[in-house]
């Protein structure tokens, strides 16, 4: 996973980079480390995947994307890796996960976030994954989003009591 | 939300391969050919008006502890109420309420499974309401950003 100071680092960058020439020398300074770890480590934790990318994270609804349907998916269990990886890669799909079916409650095993600026255009995504999907698919619903209750960054917590594998 | 055109490259252009380099804003304004300045100072504005939520990394799902995506049932005159107790938790980062018969979504995060299974414990039980868990099994989509 990650060592103690790769998670010092995720926690002080949590909320973002500083906007300053030296964004890393700022944060370095902060944990009492040298600017070059700093840099190695973020290198590291985006080798391993453990950060997928670092850049500008726009808000979708202040861009105007203020519609959000989560579509599910209930897909043939042989299936649902392909079809996942054909779903994924669509460009106006933001995450695609496989997630567990839960007997009597819930019958969907994919999950694709879609974002637009209306229902309908959100709509018309929908029934272009419906295409793709085919006869692999054997029910799908979409769950719109109509308030935002909380949404900050993953906010680390306990510290000193977490494991870390250094 | 009206944007300018180096506003719409920034954004546009760098969601993913932010230069691991002393001076990165520099190396995007090379890019870009405008001052180190100047990229500052529209990532300000840009962060001010909300239209950028940060500048930074986005971590991958299940890398910093447990964590699970969570539905839960409940009735529209307890909605208010029981999704305060949900947001409440510090290990709840995203909260949502959806149309649907589960119509409370949020995602739970915690250092290691039993601290998972310790923040849902408290939920049912300081809300009476069952949980239903839905934890990430496979991530088909490397998250490149969005486009304008």
């Amino acid at each position: 996973m990650i060592d103690r100071t790769e998670r010092a680092i995720i926690a002080e960058t949590q909320s973002g980079l500083p906007l300053v020439a030296r964004p890393y020398q700022a944060i370095a300074e902060k944990l009492g480390l040298p600017a070059t770890l700093v840099e190695q480590k973020i290198k590291a934790m985006l080798e391993r995947g453990v950060i997928r990318r670092i850049g500008a994270v726009p808000d979708h609804y202040r861009l105007g994307y203020t519609v959000n349907g989560m579509s599910v998916w209930d897909v043939e269990d042989g299936l649902v890796d392909e079809m996942g990886e054909l779903v994924g890669a669509l460009d106006y799909v933001t995450h695609c996960y496989r997630r567990p079916r839960r007997a009597r409650l819930w019958p969907y095993n994919l999950f694709a976030m879609i974002h637009g600026r209306t229902n309908e255009e959100v709509e018309d995504k929908v029934d272009a994954i419906a295409k793709i999907l085919g006869p692999a698919q054997h029910g799908h619903d979409v769950l719109y989003s109509k308030r935002i209750l909380k949404k900050t960054g993953i906010r680390l917590q306990n510290q000193d009591k977490q494991s870390c594998s250094d | 939300m009206d944007l300018t055109t180096l506003e719409k490259d920034l954004v546009n252009g760098w969601q993913k391969g932010f230069p691991l380099v002393a001076r990165p804003y520099a190396r995007i304004a090379d890019a870009l050919g405008i001052s180190e300045e100047r990229v500052l100072e529209i990532l300000a504005g840009l962060e001010a008006r909300g239209i950028l939520s940060r500048v930074g990394a986005i971590v991958a799902p299940n890398t910093l502890g447990a964590s699970s995506l969570v539905a839960m049932r409940v009735a529209r005159d307890q909605l208010d109420e029981v999704a305060a107790i949900v947001s409440s938790e510090p290990g709840v980062n995203h909260n949502y309420e959806r149309e649907d018969n589960f119509n409370l979504w949020f995602v739970v995060t915690a250092p290691d499974a039993d601290g998972l299974d310790a923040t849902l414990a408290r939920i049912e039980a300081r809300t009476g309401h069952a949980t239903l868990r839905l934890p990430l099994q496979k991530a088909y989509h490397i998250d490149l950003g969005f486009a304008l």
